[in-house]
C-alpha cells in the first residue's frame, strides 16, 4: 500500500501533469521516463494503457498506442513494470492510468483495481466511460480506493454540476472540442466551466487536450489548478524513440516552469 | 441509476463526455418526432416516392425448385433507390437532422452503400456531407467513392488501423466530437451509443412490417424463417423486428466467417467474439485477451466489422434469434448462384444470407416458407468477385 494521494499533486500550487503511453517505445523507456518526469517536477503522472482504437485520441497518441502494442506491451507487463518501480520505492508522485473501457473490462475489473493498488496507481481516467456509465467500474474502484477521474467538456454545460458533485481525485477539464493533440485555440468558456464547478465542489480541476508549450501551460494553469500535457510530450517520444529521455526531461522542465508562472 | 438504452446487459452509452449532450439532444429530438404525424407523413412520402417502397416480396420459384425444399421469397431491398436497405435509415435520420436544425451530416461507410445513401439524401435535402471510409475499402469499392463525390460529398480515406469499417467509425466519431453544433452523425447500423441502435432499428423496421403484410397477402400466414446477413446488423434487425413477438418465426442472422470462423481471418462476432465495451456500446466484439480489438476480415466490406449491434447480442443471448457463420467461398458461390438462377445479382453481404438459405431450404419440407432479406444489389461487387475468381477487370 501507499500513502501517496492524488490530492498531493495540488497542495503545492498549480500542478504540472504530463502524460506518456505505457510501453512507447518499450517498457524500459517508460520506466526511465517516469523517473525523469518526476525529477523534472511533475506533480502527477498519467500513464496510458495502449488501446487498439483510442477514440478520444488524435494521431500522435494513437500512433504511440500502436508503437506500444507493436513492442509487445500488454496490460500485465505494464503492471509488472509499475509494480517494480513501486516496490523499489522510486516513485513519490501520484500516478493515474488513462485507458479505454474495454482494456479494463477485458482484464477483469476486480483484478485490474487490485493490481492498480499493488502498483501504486491512484486513479483511472477512462474517456469512454461518461458519468452515466461510471457504475461499470465504480463499486470495485471505490472498494480498492482507486479514483475514477471524471471529465468535463466545453459541451457539458448543464452536466457540469452533476459531474463535479460526484467527482473524485481531480476533475479533468477538456480544453476544446475533438480529440487530443496540439492546437492553437482553446474553448473560450474554460473559466466559466471552472466557475460552475466551484459552485458545487472544491475538487482540483486541471485542463488538458492540446496544451503544447510552456506559455499555454501557464495560461491554462492560471485558469485552473493545473495543466495536463500529452501529445506534445508523446511526439518527442515518437521522434527520438529509446533516446527520448533527455529530450522529454528538458521539455518537461520548461512546461513545469510555465505552470509555476501561472497566477492564482 | 438505471443506464439508458439497454437490451438486457447489452447497449448503453459509452462515449466521451464531449458527445454526451449531442446524443442526449438526439434522443430528445427522436422522442419528440417519432410519433409526430407530420414527421411520419413526410418520411412515408420519402419512402414511397423517393426510395421506391414498398420493396417487392418476390417468390424465387426457380431457386425453390432447384433446392427442392422450403419455398423461398426474397425481400427486394436491393431495388430501393441507391440499391440497398441503407436508404431507409438515412432518410429517417436526415429528416430528423433537419428538424434539429443541423446543416451538415457525416457518416462512416464500409462497402460504401451507407455512404452513398447518406450522400444521396444529403444532396436531396441540401445538407453538407462528409463520409469516412477505410483506406482499404476505398480501394475495394472505388466506384462507390466516385459515386459519393458525384453526389457532392467529401470522402475521407481513413488510413489508421486496418483501414476498414471499424476505423471509419472511429474517424466519424472523432469528427463528430470536434463539431457537434451544426453536425449530425448519421450512424449506419444498429450500433454505437443509445439512442442509435433504437433509432436505426425503428427506421429499418419498415422491412419486417412490409414482409409481414406482403406474406399475409400472398400466403395467408407468417414465414417459418427469416434470414438476413449481419455485420453491425441493421438490415437483419429491420427484417426481424416485427417478427420478434411471433415465436413461430425463426430468425437467423448470417455472419461473415471470412476464411472460416475457426481461423483468424474472420469477422464472425457471435461465433468468436466476447463481451466488451467499444464504439459506444456494450456488446460482443472480436478481441484479444487484453481487449485489443481484433483486425477482422471478410470479403464483404459491409460485414467486415469486429462487433455486432447490442440488440442482436441480446436476441442471441435469450435464444430468440440464432446466428450462423458463412465463409467467403460460400458467399461467392451464392452470389453466382442467385445471379444464374434468378437473374438477380445480390450484394456480397446479402449473399451470406442466400448461402445459408441454400443449406437450410433443402432440409425443410415444401410447405415451409423462408424469407431472405436481399439487403442490397451486387453491381458494386462484380469487380471484386471477378478478382476472387482470378479475373482482373478494367472498370
Amino acid at each position: 500500500m501507499t500513502d501517496i494521494k492524488i490530492a498531493d499533486a495540488f497542495k503545492n500550487g498549480k500542478a504540472f501533469i504530463p502524460f506518456i503511453t505505457g510501453g512507447d517505445p518499450d517498457l524500459d523507456t517508460t520506466k526511465d521516463l517516469i523517473i525523469a518526469l518526476q525529477d523534472a517536477g511533475s506533480d502527477l503522472i498519467e500513464i496510458g494503457i495502449p488501446f487498439s482504437d483510442p477514440i478520444a485520441e488524435g494521431p500522435v497518441i494513437q500512433e504511440a498506442d500502436e508503437r506500444a502494442l507493436a513492442s509487445g506491451t500488454t496490460t500485465d507487463k505494464l503492471f509488472d513494470m509499475l509494480k517494480e518501480l513501486h516496490d523499489e520505492g522510486k516513485v513519490s508522485v501520484p500516478m493515474v492510468f488513462l485507458t479505454y473501457a474495454n482494456a479494463i473490462f477485458a482484464y477483469g475489473k476486480e483484478k485490474f483495481m487490485k493490481r492498480c493498488v499493488e502498483s501504486g496507481m491512484q486513479g483511472i481516467i477512462v474517456p469512454d466511460i461518461p458519468f452515466e456509465e461510471k457504475e461499470e467500474f465504480e463499486d470495485v474502484a471505490n472498494e480498492n480506493g482507486i479514483s475514477i477521474i471524471s471529465m468535463i467538456a466545453p459541451t457539458s454545460e448543464d452536466r457540469i454540476k452533476m459531474i463535479a458533485k460526484e467527482a473524485k481525485g481531480f476533475l479533468y477539464v477538456v480544453s476544446s472540442m475533438g480529440v487530443t493533440g496540439v492546437r492553437e485555440e482553446f474553448a473560450t468558456n474554460i473559466e466559466d466551466m471552472i466557475a460552475t464547478v466551484r459552485e458545487v465542489s472544491d475538487i482540483p480541476a486541471a485542463v488538458g487536450f492540446g496544451i503544447s508549450n510552456p506559455d499555454q501551460a501557464r495560461s491554462m494553469a492560471t485558469k485552473s489548478d493545473g495543466a495536463i500535457v500529452g501529445s506534445a510530450i508523446v511526439k518527442i517520444v515518437g521522434q527520438y524513440g529509446k533516446d527520448c529521455v533527455p529530450y522529454v526531461t528538458e521539455f518537461a522542465k520548461k512546461l513545469k516552469d510555465g505552470v509555476q508562472k501561472a497566477t492564482a | 441509476m438505471v443506464t439508458k438504452g439497454r437490451f438486457g446487459k447489452f447497449g448503453g452509452q459509452y462515449v466521451p463526455e464531449t458527445l454526451m449532450n449531442a446524443i442526449t439532444e438526439l434522443e430528445e429530438a427522436y422522442n419528440r418526432y417519432k410519433d409526430d404525424p407530420e414527421f411520419n407523413k413526410e418520411l412515408t412520402d420519402l419512402f414511397n416516392n423517393y426510395a421506391g417502397r414498398p420493396s417487392l416480396l418476390y417468390e424465387a420459384k426457380k431457386m425453390t425448385e432447384d433446392l427442392g425444399g422450403a419455398k423461398i421469397y426474397l425481400k427486394r431491398e436491393d431495388l430501393n433507390h441507391t440499391g440497398a436497405h441503407k436508404i431507409n435509415n438515412v432518410l429517417g435520420q436526415c429528416l430528423l437532422a433537419k428538424r434539429m436544425g443541423k446543416t451538415r451530416v457525416i457518416a462512416e461507410t464500409g462497402a460504401g452503400q451507407h455512404g452513398v445513401a447518406t450522400a444521396t439524401v444529403a444532396a436531396l435535402m441540401g445538407l453538407e456531407c462528409e463520409i469516412f471510409m477505410g483506406k482499404l475499402d476505398t480501394e475495394r469499392q472505388a466506384l462507390n467513392v466516385y459515386r459519393m463525390r458525384l453526389l457532392g460529398a467529401k470522402v475521407n480515406a481513413v488510413e489508421s488501423g486496418t483501414g476498414t469499417l471499424k476505423d471509419a467509425v472511429n474517424a466519424a466519431m472523432k469528427e463528430w466530437s470536434s463539431r457537434v453544433a451544426d453536425t449530425h452523425y448519421v450512424l449506419g447500423s444498429v450500433m454505437g451509443p443509445y439512442p442509435f441502435p433504437t433509432i436505426v432499428r425503428d427506421f429499418q423496421a419498415v422491412i419486417s412490417r412490409e414482409i409481414k403484410s406482403q406474406m399475409l397477402e400472398k400466403e395467408g400466414r407468417l414465414p417459418d424463417a427469416v434470414l438476413a446477413c449481419v455485420g453491425g446488423g441493421s438490415n437483419a434487425i429491420g427484417a426481424f423486428y416485427d417478427f420478434i413477438g411471433d415465436e413461430e418465426v425463426e430468425l437467423i442472422g448470417c455472419e461473415a466467417a471470412g476464411e472460416g470462423a475457426d481461423t483468424p481471418r474472420t469477422a464472425a462476432t457471435i461465433a468468436t467474439g466476447k463481451l466488451g465495451i467499444f464504439h459506444g456500446m456494450k456488446s460482443l466484439f472480436c478481441q484479444n485477451e487484453d481487449g485489443q480489438i481484433a483486425p477482422v476480415y471478410s470479403i464483404s466490406a459491409g460485414l467486415d466489422y469486429p462487433g455486432i449491434g447490442p440488440e442482436h447480442a441480446y436476441l442471441n443471448d435469450i435464444g430468440r434469434a440464432k446466428y450462423v457463420a458463412v465463409t467467403d467461398e460460400e458467399a461467392v458461390e451464392a452470389f453466382e448462384y442467385l445471379s444464374k438462377t434468378e437473374g438477380i445479382i445480390p450484394a456480397i453481404e446479402s449473399s451470406h444470407a442466400v448461402a445459408y438459405a441454400m443449406k437450410l431450404a433443402p432440409k425443410m419440407s415444401k410447405d415451409k416458407i423462408i424469407v431472405i432479406n436481399l439487403s442490397g444489389r451486387g453491381d458494386k461487387d462484380v469487380a471484386a468477385i471477378a478478382r476472387y475468381r482470378g479475373e482482373n477487370l478494367q472498370d
